[in-house]
């Protein structure tokens, strides 16, 4: 592990600092770049009534994408309630019952999983609940982002949980506690910052998906009605805005963009503030 | 962001307080066995719905391709036309094809440049650094892949066709893979928009993973005499399995990813030589034109698309886990798991 | 366990499960005052068609990008004037729109080509009704060029099959002289997602390129010989844009509203036509006379098929078209359709071929000519629920 000289291990130290710095400042330079262009061409369009209105029709100013932020507020819950406990347990499973056959399996297809496009999610959800019902609907929606929203959360907290120092877990036993008390009172709220970056992560993409929504929840013009009907989303706009001909729609789309930033940024500093552990913001 | 606790983590158990037994003391050994096989059981089953999940989507996706499986069979997945209008003919190796070429790409600019900025963010960067930095690389993976695609026509696209792709170009046109005319929109465009999408995943997993890793390995290193880098060496030695964890996760994204690749990579349904041609993918053509599919055969030929991305990732995978239980074999050091 | 970690642990599953309501209330919050009104009692003074009581309704349809702009301030001034009454119209293209159609999830459908054969078969009772018109334009940047190049219907068919090469290519300086084209390459776009743009655009080139028909065909998505694929409009418009010396196509509307330049198209009189409101006019106008009526078979009527040999039509722009309204001749076989439902349905029908049309122009739509907004009343009045007429006149 130790070359032989000093002064070249000095250098090669020095080298590789200024290699992953600048790997850094490369990987910055595109995202401040969407940043930006998100920023500077989104703020224009905010004011109180692009967050408390319905959208108005072409041609006519003003207007808002209020229920545009409820339907994604109530599609990115349900779609948590669906799949953020399922994706948990699953994730301690695979990680504390490492060894067993079923874990292999599941791990396996959870990262063949990750890999299918959202359309194809979408498509799935579509077949099975959208035609079964004959509607498109919040439900359906939420489905297909769960379905989107699992495999990321399954595998973060599994390695989150895994890389809980196995002292940890002997103490607990040693203690006399049962493994499952172990796993659950000791080693995952040990793992917790992990499994929150996780659920934020699959959170933010859910957000963020358009394909798996055009047929499932399909979108809306009016407020949030019922679970079993269409409802707008903050990714639908941005999509339905960006690609129409009118300047400002695409200005709306922006703004919804940078709407939807805010609200992802803001989710993820109460959850992290919440979810922190004895010794302040870290976990 | 975990430092200071994470920090701590050995010394946790021995400032905690005593452990209450109260409740536990009352069962017995064998009432204490069932808890935990109750608990392995119930864990177990809520770990198979994704199995249900992925067996019901793989069903459905062979369901509806059985028409165009029945109508073109194994060639399919060679066939080079893709004519829904006269011939009715289909078959997916370009789009199989620039799946594979663009992914590759993506983990090949997007995983050095993850890690190289996890490791500053969980490592090298200062204390107060390191919270903002974080919560900034988690918002860009909720930038949803339209405005990828809007930045990339129009800022990415041109910067790249103006600027860098010339002196590629020049300095690397001996190679077939970097000839032919430049339009900025093409494979390597798709390439690396994929590599930047991945970037907030991968590196927010990674930075997370290596701040897991207790400090013991650190202190150990240090002890031995190490420099910064052999340090974060054998930090990166240990989180080895999350850090792959996470490239999957960023392998994913690329595979699976439609919106944006589709706006840049030019949507060319042919077998490309040079990375600065169009291209196509599989995800993107499904989302091309799923919802304009005018007949049966046309719409179950785009599913068996479907399908085959299914069978081509439980392929890198397969092959990802080989070569990962090679490399695992060959340990170094750091204590692993 | 120590008592302050339980008291953490539970205090997490706590919060979590605050942010959740939280979440749910902040989004039900919203709905406050977002109720749908009460019922109303109303007599239309605008059309002829007259409610007993009108219970809040909201109507699903789905189909074409094109006329997505008209269609949604269609719905928004119909819920000013009917504000009980909710239409909500989702682009997603025309065949996604025809198969939702077809499988009746939604109330209406929206496509820029009529039912083929097979559609039509595979569905009982459709209308088509024609509601609004458009044309596709050939869009350029040529550095230097501005809009009213001159094209031919072979020269395009012949640049999009790959065998006109070059800007300056004789065919194309012959029929523009004094415009300074360049040697350089055409970059040739199309769309790379199936559209009912693409199916107009390539019906016309199939009418004036007997290669282009043999070998590349007529469809919302075909195997294009040469060129790159932008997604939609925006799309094709974006690349052409950003790249000097392209040539692609668009909707007229989104061309002028973006302006972006655009060539004029030679037609079978032999002018040189720029595409306009009324150059659009002037082509429906000339092709009207052979419509089907509206519960008839629709899968050969192209406006561009009629006039592409019709030399009388002096001002007509070859490639215009339709954008047709999807319904159910008997509305009971959509599933949630009750009599409410069907007869705001048909109201709105009714509205949009008659006081609708006057936002089309505005936002760069034909309005509908005289002799096919009354074909499409005769269709309109046949619509039934459960075998009773629904149009009440």
């Amino acid at each position: 592990m130790i070359p032989s000289h000093p002064s070249l291990r000095r250098a090669k130290d020095r080298a590789m600092i200024v290699l992953c710095v600048l790997a850094l400042g490369i990987a910055l330079i595109p995202l401040v770049s969407i940043l930006t262009s998100i920023l500077l061409n989104g703020v224009g369009v905010l004011n109180l009534s692009f967050f408390t209105e319905l959208p108005a029709a072409v041609g006519e100013s003003g207007g808002g994408i209020a229920n545009a932020i409820q339907g994604t507020l109530i599609l990115i819950a349900t779609a948590s309630v669906i799949g953020v406990p399922i994706g948990i347990i699953a994730g301690i499973y695979l990680s504390e019952y490492r060894e067993s056959k079923l874990a292999s399996v599941v791990r396996f297809f959870t990262d063949v999983l990750t890999e299918f496009p959202s359309i194809v999610i979408g498509i799935f959800a579509y077949t099975v609940i959208v035609l079964y019902f004959r509607s498109f609907s919040v439900i359906a929606g939420a489905f297909a982002l769960s379905v989107i929203m699992l495999p990321i959360v399954i595998r973060t907290t599994e390695e989150a949980v895994r890389l809980v120092p196995n002292n940890i877990r002997e103490a607990g036993i040693a203690l006399g506690l049962p493994r499952w008390k172990t796993t659950t009172r000791i080693v995952v709220p040990a793992a917790r910052s992990g499994i929150v970056t996780g659920t934020m992560l699959s959170l933010a993409r859910a957000a963020g998906e358009t394909a798996p929504l055009l047929l499932t929840a399909f979108n809306s013009f009016y407020w949030f009605s019922c679970m079993t009907k269409p409802v707008a989303s903050l990714s639908m706009y941005i999509f339905i805005f960006s690609i129409s001909p009118f300047p400002d729609w695409r200005a709306k789309a922006w703004g919804a963009a940078l709407v939807l930033m805010l609200m992802i940024l803001t989710l993820s500093i109460v959850v992290r503030y919440v979810t922190r552990g004895r010794y302040g913001l870290h976990a | 962001m975990q430092a200071i606790s994470k920090r701590n983590n050995d010394a946790r158990l021995t400032s905690a307080q005593p452990v209450s037994f109260k409740p536990l003391a009352i069962l017995s050994h064998g009432q204490r066995l069932t808890a935990d096989r109750a608990f392995k059981l119930v864990a177990g089953g809520i770990s198979s719905i994704v199995l249900v999940i992925l067996v019901a989507i793989v069903f459905e996706l062979y369901q509806q391709s059985r028409l165009s499986i029945d109508a073109f069979g194994i060639e399919f997945i060679w066939g080079t036309v893709w004519d829904p209008a006269i011939s009715e003919v289909f078959g997916a190796l370009p789009v199989i094809y620039g799946t594979l070429v663009t992914s590759v790409l993506a983990l090949l600019f997007g995983v050095p440049l993850s890690l190289g900025t996890a490791i500053v963010l969980s490592e090298l960067a200062p204390q107060s650094l390191r919270s903002p930095a974080s919560f900034v690389v988690e918002l860009l993976a909720a930038i949803p892949s339209v405005i990828y695609g809007l930045w990339g026509i129009f800022t990415l696209a041109p910067a790249l066709r103006d600027y860098a792709y010339p002196a590629v170009q020049s300095a690397l046109g001996f190679l077939p893979l970097f000839q032919g005319p430049i339009s900025g929109l093409g494979v390597l465009t798709g390439g690396i928009i994929l590599a930047i999408m991945i970037i907030p995943t991968v590196s927010a997993v990674s930075r997370d993973v290596l701040a897991a890793v207790p400090d013991t390995q650190r202190e150990a290193a240090f002890a031995l005499g190490a420099s910064r880098w052999q340090a974060a060496k054998t930090v990166l030695s240990y989180g080895r399995s999350g850090i792959i964890g996470a490239t999957i996760l960023g392998l994913g994204r690329a595979v699976g990813e439609t919106m944006a690749i589709t706006m840049v990579i030019g949507n060319r349904f042919d077998i490309f030589t040079s990375l600065f041609e169009p291209g196509y993918t599989m995800a993107a053509i499904i989302a091309n034109e799923f919802t304009e599919a005018t007949f049966d055969l046309y719409l179950s030929a785009l599913i068996e698309v479907g399908l085959i991305l299914f069978i081509v990732a439980t392929t890198v995978n397969v092959v990802a886990r080989l070569i990962v239980w090679r490399s695992m074999k060959m340990v170094r050091g750091a204590v692993l798991e | 366990m120590q008592p302050r970690e339980k008291k953490s642990n539970k205090k997490m599953l706590a919060a979590v499960g605050i942010i959740l309501v939280v979440l749910i209330a902040v989004g039900a919050y919203y709905s406050f005052g977002t109720t749908n009104p009460p019922a109303t009692t109303t007599t239309s003074g605008i059309n002829t068609m007259t409610y007993e009581s009108m219970q809040p309704v909201t109507l699903n349809g789905a189909g074409a990008t094109f006329p997505f702009p008209l269609i949604s301030k269609m719905s928004a001034e119909y819920n000013k004037l009917y504000p009980a009454v909710q239409i909500n119209y989702q682009s997603i293209g025309s065949g996604g729109g025809i198969r939702q159609f077809t499988v009746k999830t939604v109330d209406f459908g929206a496509s820029d080509a009529p039912l083929s054969d097979a559609q039509f078969a595979n569905v009982t009772g459709p209308l088509h009704i024609p509601f609004t018109i458009g044309g596709v334009v050939p869009t350029y940047n040529v550095p230097g060029v501005d809009s009213g190049l001159k094209f031919t219907g072979p020269i395009l068919a012949d640049i999009f099959l790959g065998k006109i090469t070059k800007w300056n290519d004789p065919q194309l300086v012959a029929i523009n002289p004094g415009v300074n084209l360049p040697s350089a390459d055409i970059i040739v776009v199309h769309r790379s997602d199936g559209s009912g743009t693409t199916y107009v655009w390539t019906n016309y080139l199939s009418d004036v390129s007997s290669e282009w028909k043999e070998n590349v065909g007529k469809s919302t998505s075909v195997n294009w010989p040469v060129g790159l694929g932008g997604k939609g409009n925006e799309g094709v418009a974006g690349i052409v844009t950003q790249n000097p010396n392209s040539l692609g196509y668009n909707e007229f509307a989104y061309a002028t509203i973006n302006k972006i330049t655009f060539g004029a198209v030679q037609n079978a009189a032999g002018n040189y036509v720029l595409p306009s409101l009324e150059s659009f006019t002037a082509a429906v106008s000339a092709a009207s006379s052979t419509l089907p009526k509206g519960d008839e078979n629709w899968s050969k009527v192209s406006i561009i098929d009629s006039i592409v040999s019709n030399s009388s039509a002096a001002n007509a722009y070859p490639v215009t078209s339709f954008s047709y309204l999807l319904v159910y001749k008997e509305l009971n076989i959509i599933p949630g359709m009750d009599l409410n439902r069907a007869k705001a349905l048909v109201s709105f029908l009714w509205w949009t071929v008659h006081d609708g049309q006057q936002y089309a122009s505005p936002l760069v739509y034909v309005p509908l000519p005289g002799s096919v907004v009354t074909l499409d009343e005769a269709t309109i009045k046949t619509i039934t629920f459960n075998g009773q007429s629904v149009f009440q006149g």
